[in-house]
């Protein structure tokens, strides 16, 4: 997927993964596409509610070897 | 300045006191389980809709009240505290260890004396619903369906000089991870099992069968196993000193025990009735009945003890109240709530098939216990 941009969150705790997220997205365009690498297994779930709060799409998200990834559209 | 809150004050409050819980999680965990009490107040505002600003949860706060901030693990809540705090709000806390902590804490509660000396002893996992037990007479501890958190009774015992000589557990569990057997291997203790839930263990333990009489301490205090299939093939209910019946996860106070959890709901039905309606029943009425979970904050009495007398339960719990087979058979298989979570990989870790780390086994128990048919 080709992402606008990708944020490393590995080795942070919650809240810091979607405090980040939030930062970066705001200085996203509509439509854009920010990758996230996180090792929190508490972002699973926090990023997927965030992104429907916040009106962004989660487009897809992975495992691979203890890091999580996730790819959301700024809505 | 915030303060942190322990998940033990935070037990008291539940039990008898009052409380505002802001709970940071999302939605759909705290609708799954959540801190709930009489005096306990809370709302859910996840820590992801608040980063810009608390204003909008201010005037959903009580004025003049203490609030804790709730999260899963600690971090969230300490973050929104904060934001509280610089917002004029007094008396704000965080619960340390989040609903980890929560989950985690024992509570432990003497129940009552024991005829020739010695007593009994109710072990509160209050934010999981999990009951365990300690009998102790002349310097020696029974523990029955220990939780995995070990330290509580170690610690327990060496307050009270007691050595740990047995560990029952009444059944396989499939909610929570048994401390039962790591406890036996460090006090060099005897682990208790039944044998048909036991069918597939990798390790050594002694078969919970009727005529066993386990014997604690030197006055003789006799646990006397009985079979009470149902909600496991082996379930397995223990009389202590002629005065408490042991129910596992057979008869709850205000519920019965759902057959599901080990794959064979429709098998097991008829074990279920049977236990209750016919071996119970002929049991005395004056039996204290102590299981091992409650679904209720209001299953704990006054003095903080999940009891109940037999006979009562006979007049007042509405699963020991189905005439029909039919109809009891639809009560405890259809619309039963969901399964605990990880319910199939708890079993397993019981049966020592698997070895998850300390981290994982946390994660495996998070949620409530949901062994019962209703909640």
């Amino acid at each position: 997927m080709n992402s606008t941009q990708v944020l490393d969150t590995k080795g942070l705790s919650c809240p810091m993964p979607i405090v980040k997220t939030k930062k970066a997205m705001d200085t996203l365009n509509s439509g854009d596409i920010l990758e996230i690498l996180a090792t929190d297994k508490g972002a699973v779930n926090d990023l997927a509610a965030w992104s429907k709060s916040s009106g962004h799409e989660l487009l897809d998200h992975k495992e691979e070897d203890g890091v999580f990834k996730f790819w959301i559209k700024k809505g | 300045m915030i303060k942190p809150m322990t998940a033990k004050e935070a037990a008291s409050r539940v039990l008898d006191g009052e409380l505002f819980i802001l709970d940071v999680r999302n939605e759909s965990d705290y609708k799954d389980w959540k801190i709930e009490g009489k005096g306990i107040q809370s709302i859910n505002r996840p820590y992801f809709d608040l980063i810009d600003g608390v204003e909008d949860v201010l005037e959903l706060l009580p004025k003049g009240k203490e609030v804790l901030v709730a999260c899963a693990k600690e971090g969230s809540s300490q973050m929104v505290a904060e934001m509280l705090d610089e917002a004029g709000v007094e008396d704000v806390y965080y619960l340390e260890g989040g609903m980890k902590s929560w989950s985690e804490y024992l509570n432990p509660v003497k129940v009552g004396d024991l005829k020739d000396g010695g007593s009994i002893y109710q072990f509160n996992r209050i934010g999981k619903g999990c009951l365990s037990y300690l009998v102790e007479s002349g310097g020696e501890a029974a523990i029955i369906d220990s939780a995995r958190m070990t330290d509580a009774y170690v610690d327990f015992a060496k307050e009270n000089n007691l050595t740990i000589k047995h560990l029952i557990d009444t059944h396989l569990h499939a909610d929570h991870i048994s401390g039962g057997r790591k406890l036996a291997e460090a006090a060099n203790g005897t682990y208790w099992l039944p044998e048909k839930d036991a069918g597939e263990v990798t390790f050594e333990y002694e078969k919970l069968e009727d005529g066993k009489e386990i014997v604690v301490g030197s006055t003789k205090i006799a646990i006397q196993p009985l079979y009470s299939p149902g909600h496991t093939i082996g379930s397995t209910s223990l009389i202590v000193d002629d005065q408490y019946l042991l129910s596992g996860d057979i008869l709850f106070v205000d519920s019965i025990g759902r057959p599901d959890l080990a794959g064979k709901a429709e098998d097991w039905v008829g074990d279920l009735r049977n236990t209750l309606y016919n071996k119970y029943s002929e049991l005395s009425k004056d039996l204290i009945v102590l299981p091992a979970h409650f679904g209720k904050i209001s299953e704990i009495d006054e003095k903080g003890i999940v009891q109940a007398k037999l006979g009562v339960l006979f007049e007042q719990n509405e699963g020991l109240k189905i005439e029909s087979e039919e109809t009891f058979r639809k009560a405890v298989t259809e619309n039963l709530p969901p399964q605990p979570n990880a319910y199939q990989e708890i079993r397993q870790t019981n049966m020592g098939q698997i070895n998850p780390n300390e981290d994982e086994q946390r994660e495996m128990e998070i949620g409530p216990n949901r062994c019962a048919i209703t909640e």
